[in-house]
């Protein structure tokens, strides 16, 4: 007699990409951006709080040692540093989790490097839902807590192009920033639509007439598969991507949403203080109001529960 | 500097210190309030420092090589703004603006307001942070300016103070100088009931650093500790300096008070505040 195999269990807390089995992927996008720039410019140099190998920083580092400087597990040494690097006339990127930047450090970050206005590129790790490790390492309040801070430019790539796309464009912006890095194997998805990372500027990058979706980070590339799936229902499904949440391209986003289509917001983030919210005071003054359904489920698959309020909302409404 | 015998360099800045401390009083005269007390206690620090130790351009104070000199506590700006009038860098008569709407010279220290304010300190336990940041990148460029940051006793309560004692001494940053006003005194009551901080030198010694502690009120032995700062290594141990000095220091009013963060000084002991200091120069000086 055999004993009966064990089902395999499943563990989502190590994750080193979220890619899909066969989707094609970039390595480390940001850690070769990162030093690709820095061949070229003599100021960049790279900070990390003992997360090096865990930001794709260590491409960087291994490119350019000597323009490389650990600050051990030391958050708030990491910024104060990092501003007083930019006060010399460097460019520096700085590297952590999201969670930590956002929420051990936002006091450095806000009086050394964003009050002076200082080209300081925050580069923030497993942002929203992309690790399974738990509300410890999860960011699913990061771009609240950041909003509020003066002069700090936040932007949530998509993929790989966006990563590579951003990182010169960041280092160009004269203040500070604040990227929400996707690491590892990072999905490589925008080269297949006619698009191009522009910092400051939303994208429609899918038209379609009946459905709108609104969405930043990795939730665009959820929004590109579901506009896919939508469409074998001959749901026709645009997608504005959002990479740049601050400051927001209000008028792409408003052109966008003042059409009858129902608009749907996506992002990898709590809805307090994240995109939905701040969306819907432009959606007041659209004709006719459309129906909303803040998507709460960042690595929603087939496996998730459709959310009720947007299957109920598209029922309603004559496709 | 090289020419002048020791009793010249201290007796320059005894008289330096001596100015830092009448235009304190002004200005919290002028305002009604200010942190005067502090300031008083700073005074031969920062007179050392602008007229003996910085090397810096005082009609171009963001002259590439200069010394950096961070005031991580902001709400010392007032002794600052005083320091910066005794180096030539903002007129004398400007002073009569501190802590006013419109004015360069705000309560607390802001880097974007005032010529020479490298930092907008305050919340505590950032200068040396940024200061670490300012020392790596300079020596980083091959620069041999060196990077002072002030800090006071209280700040070390700041963890993030301790992150960059570790991240110093882990760069070895030898271009880098720590000077705490050791004042004994913080918002809620004496340091030491506050949250207990010495062996203090100690601390800093097991952190890495190359330490002195000296009588932060007596111009010889600042100059002597200044003079003992060995910063020809851009890769020695980081240098701090601990400073015992008197909330108060000159005005035998104020220091004999009960001290207090936030020194209240009624409208008719400004006067009185400033007989004494001068009474206590010249006798000094008799």
């Amino acid at each position: 007699m055999t004993t009966p195999t064990k089902p395999k269990l499943k563990t989502s807390a190590m994750i080193a990409s979220f890619a899909e089995p066969g989707q094609k992927t970039a390595s480390a996008p940001f850690g070769e951006a990162l030093a690709r720039l820095a061949d070229t410019d003599q100021r960049v140099v790279g900070l990390s709080a003992d997360l090096a190998k865990y930001t794709d920083m260590h491409v960087f580092r291994d490119a350019h040692p000597e323009r490389f400087f650990q600050m051990g597990m030391a958050e708030q040494l990491l910024f104060g540093a990092a501003a007083g690097m930019a006060e010399v006339g460097l460019i520096p990127f700085a590297s952590t989790y999201s969670v930590f930047a956002s929420r051990r450090a936002y006091d450095f970050i806000a009086l050394d490097i964003a009050e002076p206005n200082l080209n300081v590129n925050v580069v923030g790790g497993l942002p929203g839902l992309t690790t399974g490790y738990g509300p410890s390492h999860q960011a699913t309040e990061d771009i609240a807590i950041f909003r509020g801070m003066p002069n700090l430019t936040i932007v949530d790539p998509c993929d790989s192009v966006d990563i590579a796309q951003a990182v010169p464009q960041l280092a160009a912006s004269a203040g500070p920033t604040y990227l929400r890095l996707l690491r590892g194997k990072v999905p490589t998805i925008l080269d297949e639509y006619d698009y191009s990372f522009e910092l400051g500027k939303a994208k429609v990058v899918r038209p379609g007439n009946d459905v709108v979706f609104v969405s930043s980070g990795l939730m665009t590339m959820r929004a590109l598969q579901a506009a896919e799936r939508l469409a074998a229902h001959r749901i026709d499904v645009a997608v504005v991507h959002t990479p740049t949440i601050k400051p927001f391209d209000e008028e792409t986003v408003l052109r966008e949403l003042d059409t009858p289509r129902l608009a749907l917001t996506l992002e990898n983030h709590t809805v307090v203080g994240g995109c939905s919210r701040r969306s819907p005071p432009p959606w007041c003054v659209a004709e006719p109001p459309a129906a909303s359904c803040p998507s709460r489920c960042p690595t929603a698959s087939s496996t998730r529960e459709p959310c009720r309020r947007c299957t109920s909302a598209m029922a309603s409404r004559p496709m | 500097m090289t020419t002048a015998t020791a009793s010249d360099r201290a007796r320059r800045i005894r008289d330096s210190a001596h100015r830092i401390r009448l235009n304190a009083l002004h200005m919290g005269e002028v305002q009604g309030q200010g942190y005067v007390g502090q300031a008083l206690g700073a005074a031969d620090v920062l007179a050392a420092v602008y007229l003996d130790q910085l090397r810096h351009r005082a009609d171009d104070p963001h002259w590439d090589d200069r010394d950096r000199f961070l005031l991580s506590t902001g709400h010392y700006a007032i002794a600052l703004y005083a320091a910066l009038a005794e180096a030539g860098v903002i007129p004398q008569e400007e002073l009569d603006t501190y802590g006013s709407d419109d004015s360069r010279l705000p309560m607390s220290g802001m880097a974007s307001y005032t010529p020479g304010m490298e930092i907008s300190g305050g919340s505590l336990g950032h200068g040396l942070t940024v200061a670490v940041g300012m020392a790596l990148g300079l020596r980083h460029q091959g620069s041999d300016a060196r990077v002072f940051t002030f800090l006071s006793d209280g700040e070390l309560n700041e963890g993030s103070t301790w992150e960059s004692a570790m991240g110093a001494a882990s760069h070895r940053l030898g271009n880098l100088t720590a000077l705490v006003d050791m004042n004994a005194l913080q918002a809620d009551g004496p340091t030491a009931d506050v949250l207990s901080l010495e062996p203090a030198e100690d601390k800093w010694a097991s952190f890495g650093w190359r330490t002195q502690r000296v009588d932060g009120n007596d111009p010889e032995a600042i100059l002597a500790a200044f003079d003992a700062i060995d910063d020809r290594d851009p890769v020695g141990a980081p240098q701090v300096i601990l400073f015992d000095v008197k909330v108060g220091k000159g005005v035998p009013l104020l220091e004999d008070r009960e001290k207090n963060h936030f020194m209240r000084i009624d409208e008719h002991e400004w006067a009185i505040s400033r007989e004494q200091l001068i009474a206590g120069y010249e006798g000094a000086n008799r």
